[in-house]
C-alpha cells in the first residue's frame, strides 16, 4: 500500500489560437485506507486531472508536474506501461453513467471474466462482492438497471484489486437509495484499506462519505481540509458559497460565471465574483500549508 | 392549467397506470419517486413527446389531440431534459442552440440566463454541462410556454449553478404566470424548490 502523491500537476490543451488552462498546480496526497472528495463545478479541471493520473488525455495535452504512486510517475509512464501495470492493476475506475461505459453487445458476465482474465481476478467473487446475483451477470447493460449498472462497473473496477480507486461522478443519475449504497461500498473499500478519489459535484455525497474534501476553483484546489470543515466552515468564499447554494441551506447562486479557461485572471481566478476582493487578490494566492489549507488572502 | 387524467403510459408494457396530475398556472408542482417508477414517462406525456394508451392531458381547458409531430399545442410547453450534451446538436454554437425555435431574442434570452457574449459562439463540446444547460433553459423559454416541464434538469450541475437556474425559472414564472413541473429524485431540492410534491411508487416486480 502506497500514497499517490500528486505534486504541482498542471495540464495545458493547446488550441487553435488559445491554450485552456485546465489543471493548475495541483498538489494533493491520498493515502490507503482515506476517501478525497474533489469538488466543484463541472468544467473546473476535476476529470481532467483523473484523466491525467489514467493517461487518457487527448494528443494536444501537455503536462507538467508529477503524480507517483510507488515507483511510478504516472504522467511521466507510457501507454504500454500505464496499460499492463497500472490501469485495473493499481487504479480502478469507476465511470460516470455506468450503462454506458459498457460495451453493448456483451453480456456483463462476458466482460467481466475478461477482465479477470487479464488482470488475474476472479470474477465470480468480484460480482458476490458488488451485490450482483449470477442471473444478473447473464444480461445485456441495456437490460440492467441503473443500480444494476453501476454494480457491475464496480465489479469491473475492483476485480483486479487496485489499492487506488478513482470514481469520477459515480452518483450522476442515481436516486438517492441508490447513492446511499453505493457510498456505503465505498465507505467499506477504504475501511479495507483502499483509497478512494471520489470525483464529483454532489456536495451531500462527498460530505457522506470522505474523509478530506479539496475545492476545485478554475482548475486550482482553493481549499482542501477535513470534509465537515471545509463544507461547514468554509475558508475560501467560493466554497462557502457552493456551500451555502444547497437547497438545504441557501439555495442561493454564487453571482457571476467562472472564467474561462483560455483567459485566466492573473490573480485570484474568484476575485471577479467575490464580495470580499480587494487591491491584494489582484496577486495570485498560494495555498497555506495547514491540516485545512486555504488559498485565499481574506479567508471567510 | 396542465392537467393529465388518468394517464396509462408506457412502452410495449405500462410504466404508469391511472396517474392524475395537475399544474396551475404559476405552480411549481414536484414529481418524485425511485428509478423506474415513470417520473419521465409522465414527463413525456405532458410534454406531448410520447402517446399514452390511455388517458388525456388537457392544457388550459382544451384536451390535447396529438401526440409527437402532430401535438398543435407543442409550443405551450418547454422541456429541459437530464443531459444537455443529448439535447443540443453538437453542431450548433449555442447562440444557433437558443434560436432553434425562433431567432429574434437570443441576446435577450441569453442574459436571462447569464450566458455572456464569448460563450454563444461556442459548439457545445467546447463548455461545461452547467453552461449548457443554461442554453438549454434559453431555448425552452424562447417561445414563452405556459408550462415547463424540467425533467432531472439539475442532476448534472453543481449546486450554486442548480440555484442559478432554478432562480431563472422562478423569475420567468412572477413575469408570465408560468406553470412548472419540477422531476427529480432530490427531496431536499424538491422540498425547497416545489410548491407540492406528488411521490410516485416504487414499480412493481416483474
Amino acid at each position: 500500500m502506497v500514497n499517490l502523491e500528486i505534486d504541482r500537476v498542471s495540464v495545458r490543451f493547446a488550441l487553435k489560437g488559445a491554450t485552456v488552462e485546465a489543471v493548475n498546480d495541483v498538489s494533493l496526497t491520498l493515502r490507503p485506507g482515506e476517501c478525497v472528495a474533489l469538488v466543484g463545478e463541472s468544467g473546473c479541471g476535476k476529470t481532467v486531472l483523473a484523466s491525467a493520473l489514467l493517461g487518457f488525455l487527448p494528443g494536444n495535452a501537455e503536462t507538467s508536474g508529477s503524480a507517483r504512486l510507488g515507483d511510478v510517475d504516472l504522467l511521466a509512464a507510457s501507454d504500454h506501461e500505464l496499460a499492463t501495470t497500472v490501469r485495473g492493476r493499481r487504479i480502478g475506475l469507476i465511470p460516470q453513467s455506468p450503462a454506458s461505459h459498457l460495451t453493448p453487445v456483451r453480456t456483463a458476465r462476458s466482460q467481466l471474466e475478461e477482465a479477470a482474465r487479464v488482470l488475474g481476478g476472479d470474477a465470480e467473487k468480484a460480482a458476490e462482492r458488488a451485490g450482483l446475483l449470477p442471473e444478473h451477470l447473464d444480461r445485456y447493460p441495456h437490460e440492467l438497471s441503473g443500480g444494476m449498472a453501476q454494480r457491475v462497473a464496480n465489479a469491473l473496477a475492483l476485480v483486479g484489486n487496485p489499492p487506488l480507486l478513482i470514481a469520477d461522478e459515480p452518483t450522476t443519475g442515481l436516486d438517492r437509495d441508490l447513492v446511499d449504497g453505493l457510498l456505503d461500498e465505498f465507505r467499506r473499500l477504504v475501511d479495507d484499506g483502499h483509497a478512494v478519489l471520489l470525483i464529483t459535484h454532489d456536495l451531500a455525497a462527498a460530505h457522506k462519505v470522505a474523509d478530506r474534501i479539496a475545492v476545485m476553483y478554475a482548475g486550482r484546489i482553493v481549499e482542501v481540509g477535513p470534509a465537515h470543515e471545509v463544507l461547514d466552515n468554509s475558508k475560501h468564499p467560493y466554497a462557502r458559497g457552493l456551500a451555502n447554494a444547497l437547497p438545504e441551506r441557501d439555495f442561493l447562486p454564487i453571482p457571476g460565471q467562472p472564467p474561462l479557461l483560455t483567459d485566466l485572471p492573473a490573480g485570484c481566478a474568484f476575485a471577479p465574483r467575490c464580495e470580499q476582493a480587494t487591491e491584494i487578490c489582484e496577486d495570485r494566492p498560494v495555498l497555506t500549508d495547514d491540516p485545512h489549507a486555504v488559498a485565499c488572502h481574506r479567508p471567510c | 392549467m396542465l392537467t393529465g387524467l388518468g394517464i396509462t403510459a408506457g412502452y410495449r408494457e405500462p410504466v404508469i397506470t391511472d396517474v392524475s396530475l395537475t399544474v396551475h398556472p404559476g405552480q411549481t408542482v414536484g414529481l418524485a419517486g425511485p428509478s423506474g417508477s415513470g417520473k419521465s414517462t409522465v414527463a413525456r406525456v405532458l410534454a406531448l413527446l410520447h402517446k399514452p394508451f390511455a388517458g388525456t392531458v388537457e392544457i388550459d381547458g382544451e384536451t390535447v389531440t396529438g401526440y409527437r409531430f402532430k401535438a398543435r399545442q407543442r409550443t405551450k410547453i418547454g422541456v429541459l431534459f437530464q443531459q444537455p450534451r443529448l439535447s443540443v446538436d453538437p453542431r450548433f454554437t449555442l447562440r444557433q442552440a437558443i434560436a432553434e425555435p425562433g431567432a429574434d431574442r437570443v441576446d435577450e434570452l441569453a442574459e436571462k440566463v447569464m450566458l455572456t457574449g464569448d460563450l454563444l459562439g461556442r459548439r457545445p463540446h467546447e463548455v461545461s454541462d452547467g453552461q449548457l444547460q443554461r442554453a438549454c433553459l434559453a431555448r425552452a423559454l424562447a417561445l414563452n410556454p405556459r408550462y415547463l416541464i424540467c425533467d432531472e434538469m439539475t442532476t448534472m450541475l453543481d449546486a450554486s449553478t442548480t440555484a442559478a437556474l432554478v432562480g431563472v425559472i422562478r423569475a420567468y414564472q412572477q413575469e408570465s404566470g408560468a406553470g412548472v413541473l419540477a422531476i427529480s429524485h432530490d427531496a431536499t431540492l424538491l422540498g425547497r424548490w416545489a410548491d407540492e410534491t406528488v411521490r410516485l411508487s416504487a414499480p412493481l416486480p416483474r
